[in-house]
């Protein structure tokens, strides 16, 4: 895959999406800009969703990391 | 052959993250699952690749965006599987006292297009920094970044959160933001 040197690159110049706008408008450099209350409560939202995505992490993965280790050290021999 | 213990420690350690942000692009618990699974196989197969030092939960991160990615366009070849299954087929039951908030949340993530959808989730909630979530993207920064933006423009806009306080002219805003939908 061929990155391209944009990556750092571009970071620091955004295109102005409106260079006309009034100074008063330009909070954000990517487009309209959201009301701080209204980015953290999105925010606390997002991470609420994520959170209850994180709970449950089947044990299947830790298995599988140990069996995939060729030689079980510690866990697994029981089972 | 065997994986030094502390990189597999590490990757056990980025296995929830990795798994929610699965659960997240797939929108299906059972499909997350194999894909965190074909994520950590490819890993250790190709364990030589990954630089120590480096960050491995977002190596990990991209090898499973990759591989949802292929995946997801075979898949969308068979079935029309865009945003109205999303929602449905997402049944986990999260512990949480307001359950009605996270519905319309995960209903109004399900409505964002797939590149604003991950970056927002990058970003926001796995914790990673623009520069990493362009890396695991394999797109620019100001990508990135304007992707988040309008993530939550639209979110805003789903969920019918403004703040006239903040911003003065939630009319106005609203309007802006209805134009700006793609």
């Amino acid at each position: 895959m061929s990155e391209d040197d944009d990556l750092t690159s571009k970071a620091e110049n955004d295109r102005p999406m409106h260079s006309n706008t009034k100074p008063s408008e330009k909070r954000g450099r990517t487009g309209p800009s959201l009301g701080r209350d209204v980015q953290a409560k999105i925010g606390q939202q997002l991470r609420a969703y994520y959170d209850g995505l994180l709970e449950p992490t089947p044990d299947r993965f830790a298995d599988l990391l140990s069996k995939l280790d060729g030689k079980v050290s510690d866990k697994g021999s029981g089972e | 052959m065997s994986i030094d213990p502390n990189l597999r420690d590490t990757m056990l350690a980025a296995v929830p993250s990795l798994r929610a942000f699965a659960i997240s692009l797939s929108g299906n618990v059972d499909r997350a699952d194999d894909l965190v699974q074909e994520t950590l196989l490819r890993a250790i197969a190709n364990i030589h690749s990954f630089q120590p030092g480096t960050n491995m939960s977002a190596w990990l991160f991209t090898i499973l965006r990759n591989l949802f990615r292929s995946e997801y366009r075979k898949r969308r070849r068979e079935v029309e599987d865009s945003d109205g299954s999303y929602a449905e087929t997402l049944k986990t039951q999260p512990e949480q006292s307001s359950r009605v908030e996270f519905e319309e949340f995960k209903t109004a993530l399900s409505k964002l297009p797939e590149d604003q959808r991950e970056a927002l989730i990058l970003v926001g909630a796995s914790g990673f920094s623009y520069e990493e979530a362009a890396e695991i993207c394999g797109c620019a920064v100001g990508t990135i970044k304007s992707r988040v933006n309008r993530a939550r423009n639209r979110l805003a806009q789903l969920l019918h959160i403004d703040n006239a306080n903040d911003f003065g002219a939630d009319q106005a805003t609203r309007a802006v933001l209805a134009g700006n939908g793609g």
